[in-house]
């Protein structure tokens, strides 16, 4: 027995290190997923739509009849973990080229960022990663697509603005942040503490240590402060214990408004009753209307192929986001592949697909993504390109989309994006790209 | 260690052959844990070895060793370990971003002997209380410390988000870059120190350290100074996490942050060393190993599974429960650490050889 073991163990790490032939025709993706922790709702659905779209693709013929391949690795949202599979899974798959790497972690991104550049391996952020990553100029690998953390930030504030009735009367506003105890919590501190003084509301900045599942005193703390608004900047498990404590101490849960990563049903179903009417904002509805939903259901899922382990989380919040980050992945490459061949492509190359990426409505109606994936142009210069969100109110079943897009002020906030990166450039040694003027 | 009263004692042998036996075994173990770590490693592995599983493993051993200095020898129990390789790894950061003149070495070593201090603070309890509620009292380091941290941004040069990345790397005009490198820089710091520490336990302040471990108040009657033995062994266990800190956030990660360094961290090195091997040094070394390895083994193992045997997230569980398994497992065969293990199979190896009837 012990030695069957012994043996064991030494072939799965050999099988690491073994490389067969070379696969004509694949493009990797590699996946530093998350599926136990504390964060396992976020990581099973984003990257089951992630997988689940790639399928799709697949399907279809994939992309100009280059399959997508993918494997995973678990980083349980860990960033030693999370680099070690980076380490492990940057090279490729069997050959297949790897495209870049979606690790969705704040942590887990900063730890690569150094790396994606010197691998020339894109990195891509949805909906978060390093604010200063905006600046194309300084991180040509990397992407934080969609919205970027000083973005989601500032709009957040002019919702709030426009529901005081205008910027001006910000002044007689509280609002207090709880956020999560990570890099990715602790991110827009800065800017709130910035918009504070430039809009003169009065601003707490509250933490909730990892993972989040006891505010007691966090929220004793609100209520002797007495805010008009509660910013939550959850992620996981903090989310419902949120939304639960609030009730408890007395807050009004819609005047909770959660960030993007506060957004799903995972994190207000556990809440249940108290979690009525509960605010946060989006990039992208919940449903399974959009036609590039209806094609994975019929292709895919129904085909029971699907990655997701409980059916009824297809087309909810996090579950869309992975597809729309496949759609922008698999964009990218389509992009590149029109540039340097219909081929498995370098991760140099994949980067240039990113930094190119042009959806207007025409495109995503194409894709069947008109109304999910938000129209996006990226540049030299701008690596986020979209910077627009919507908000949402639980209604104890479903997501009801309550606002039009809301758009952050991007011109307010490049500023201190430039700053951060010019910061990091200095630090490390790196000469910016010159890009084409705005 | 090995060496009882006992077996001194026993004069059928001379004792002065036994010395040398003992000395040479050593000796042989040292030479091929060098020729190991220093020759054949670097010549033969890949990149991703180097940068994600022989660069943690060494780093761990020296913050294993350096509890164990603390735990194992002095017996004062302790979860501040991550603090203190916070401190360790903050403080060689603002030396090197504000004062850049300084080389990296003299950083590193600046983040140690902060660490020290630090270290040496949050020892005073050990005075007053002992075993748990002295575990206890050290939590306060770990909240306090990351708290600091956390709170004044200036230890983190107001990076947003609180994250810092590493400097550029470069020691006596070499640039520290690749993969390689980096782990050669990391073996030539954790040797040094291991060796350090090897020197340590075996001289007079080793066995003052064990004394108070044994019996606190015999070793006062004995004429060992309670208070300036435990800060010794504080400061200098102190000292080594520090170094280990500053080699996790600059030659291993190249980023951090202060979440990186939470009680999970501590609880991970205590466990290494009970794993390992209480009051050795090789068994800090050994429960690193068991560490790093077996989970990335595990992972790998999971992945040469056919996709669509198992479902994905079933499959982590799994692996989850196995590590768990594998932990009781091993401590319940031998409560004395890997670490044990070793030390019969190489009685089993001599004996086999012969080694050890031939030298009488």
């Amino acid at each position: 027995m012990r030695h069957l073991f012994r043996k064991v163990i030494i072939a799965g790490l050999l099988s690491s290190s073994l490389t067969t032939a070379y696969a004509e025709g694949e493009q990797y993706f590699p996946l530093q997923s998350y599926r136990v922790g504390p964060y396992a709702a976020g990581g099973t659905g984003f990257f089951g739509g992630f997988i689940d779209y790639m399928q799709h693709v697949n399907q279809q013929g994939g992309v100009n009849g280059v399959k997508l391949v993918w494997s995973e690795c678990e980083t349980e949202y860990e960033t030693e973990k999370g680099v070690e599979c980076y380490e492990r899974l940057k090279g490729g798959l069997k050959g297949a080229p790897a495209a870049a790497t979606n690790p969705l972690s704040v942590g887990i991104a900063y730890a690569t960022l150094d790396r994606s550049r010197k691998d020339k391996l894109p990195l891509i952020t949805i909906n978060h990663g390093a604010t200063a990553s905006t600046d194309g100029r300084v991180f040509p690998y990397v992407f934080p697509l969609q919205l970027n953390p000083y973005s989601e930030v500032s709009a957040i504030v002019n919702y709030i603005a426009e529901k005081a009735g205008g910027k001006d009367k910000l002044s007689d506003v509280k609002i207090a942040t709880l956020y999560h105890g990570s890099p990715y919590g602790t991110e827009t501190n800065g800017v709130l503490e910035l918009l504070s003084k430039e809009y003169g509301f009065e601003l707490k900045l509250l933490e909730v240590p990892h993972p989040g599942n006891e505010q007691q005193a966090q929220w004793l703390q609100i209520r002797r402060f007495q805010p008009d608004w509660v910013i939550l900047r959850g992620w996981g498990v903090m989310n419902p214990v949120a939304i639960k404590t609030a009730k408890r101490y007395g807050f009004p849960v819609d005047r909770i408004i959660g960030n993007i990563w506060s957004n799903s049903e995972e994190d207000v179903r556990p809440a249940g009753d108290t979690a009525k009417g509960f605010v946060s904002i989006t990039t992208h509805p919940a449903g399974t209307d959009f036609p590039v939903l209806q094609g994975i259901k019929a292709s895919v899922v129904d085909a029971g192929k699907s990655d997701l382990q409980d059916p009824s989380r297809f087309g909810t919040v996090y579950y869309n986001l992975g597809v729309v980050n496949g759609i922008l992945n698999v964009e990218a490459v389509r992009l590149a592949q029109e540039k340097y061949g219909h081929k498995p492509l370098s991760g140099e190359q994949v980067r240039w697909g990113f930094e190119n990426l042009n959806l207007d409505n025409k495109r995503l109606e194409e894709l069947g993504a008109l109304g999910l994936v938000q129209p996006l142009e990226l540049s030299c210069y701008d690596h986020e390109g979209g910077g627009a969100v919507r908000f949402q109110q639980w209604d104890g079943q479903a997501w009801q989309v309550i606002s039009d897009w809301v758009q952050a002020d991007r011109q307010l906030l490049r500023p201190l994006i430039d700053k951060a990166s010019a910061q990091y450039a200095q630090e490390n040694g790196i000469t910016p790209r010159d890009c084409a003027p705005i | 260690m090995s060496f009882s009263t006992a077996q001194i004692l026993v004069p059928d042998r001379p004792v002065a052959s036994r010395l040398v036996q003992h000395k040479r075994s050593r000796w042989i173990g040292w030479v091929i844990g060098v020729a190991l770590f220093a020759l054949v490693l670097p010549l033969t592995v890949s990149d991703y070895w180097f940068s994600a599983i022989l660069i943690p493993l060494l780093i761990l051993s020296l913050a294993g060793l350096g509890l164990n200095l603390l735990t194992g020898y002095t017996g004062q129990l302790s979860l501040g370990s991550a603090a203190f390789m916070a401190v360790g790894v903050y403080t060689a950061y603002n030396l090197d971003l504000r004062v850049p003149e300084l080389p990296l070495l003299v950083s590193i070593l600046g983040g140690g002997v902060m660490a020290a201090l630090v270290a040496l603070v949050f020892g005073l309890p050990s005075l007053r209380i002992k075993g748990f509620y002295l575990l206890v009292s050290t939590l306060a380091a770990q909240f306090l410390i990351q708290w600091v941290l956390v709170k004044f941004g200036w230890f983190s040069n107001y990076n947003p988000s609180g994250v810092i990345s590493a400097p550029d790397l470069s020691v006596l005009g070499f640039e520290v870059e690749t993969p390689r490198a980096r782990y050669l820089l990391t073996l030539a710091i954790v040797a040094a120190l291991f060796w350090v520490a090897r020197n340590l336990v075996r001289g007079e302040t080793g066995r003052r350290w064990m004394a108070v471990r044994d019996k606190d108040v015999a070793a006062a009657t004995l004429g060992i100074a309670l208070l300036r033995t435990k800060l010794l062994a504080f400061a200098i266990s102190g000292f080594f996490l520090g170094v280990a800190g500053c080699l996790w956030g600059f030659l291993y990660l190249g980023t951090v942050e202060p979440h990186g360094f939470d009680l999970n961290r501590s609880f991970q090195i205590l466990f290494i060393i009970i794993i390992g091997g209480l009051g050795s040094l090789t068994g800090s070394i050994l429960g690193a190993a068991f560490f790093v390895f077996l989970p990335i083994a595990l992972s790998n193992l999971a992945g040469a599974l056919p996709v669509g045997t198992v479902d994905n997230g079933l499959l982590e569980n799994l692996q989850q429960v196995l590590f768990g398994a594998l932990i009781i497992f091993f401590l319940i065969r031998e409560p004395g650490g890997l670490v044990r293990y070793v030390q019969r199979a190489i009685q089993y190896v001599q004996h086999r050889l012969g080694i050890a009837r031939n030298s009488g």
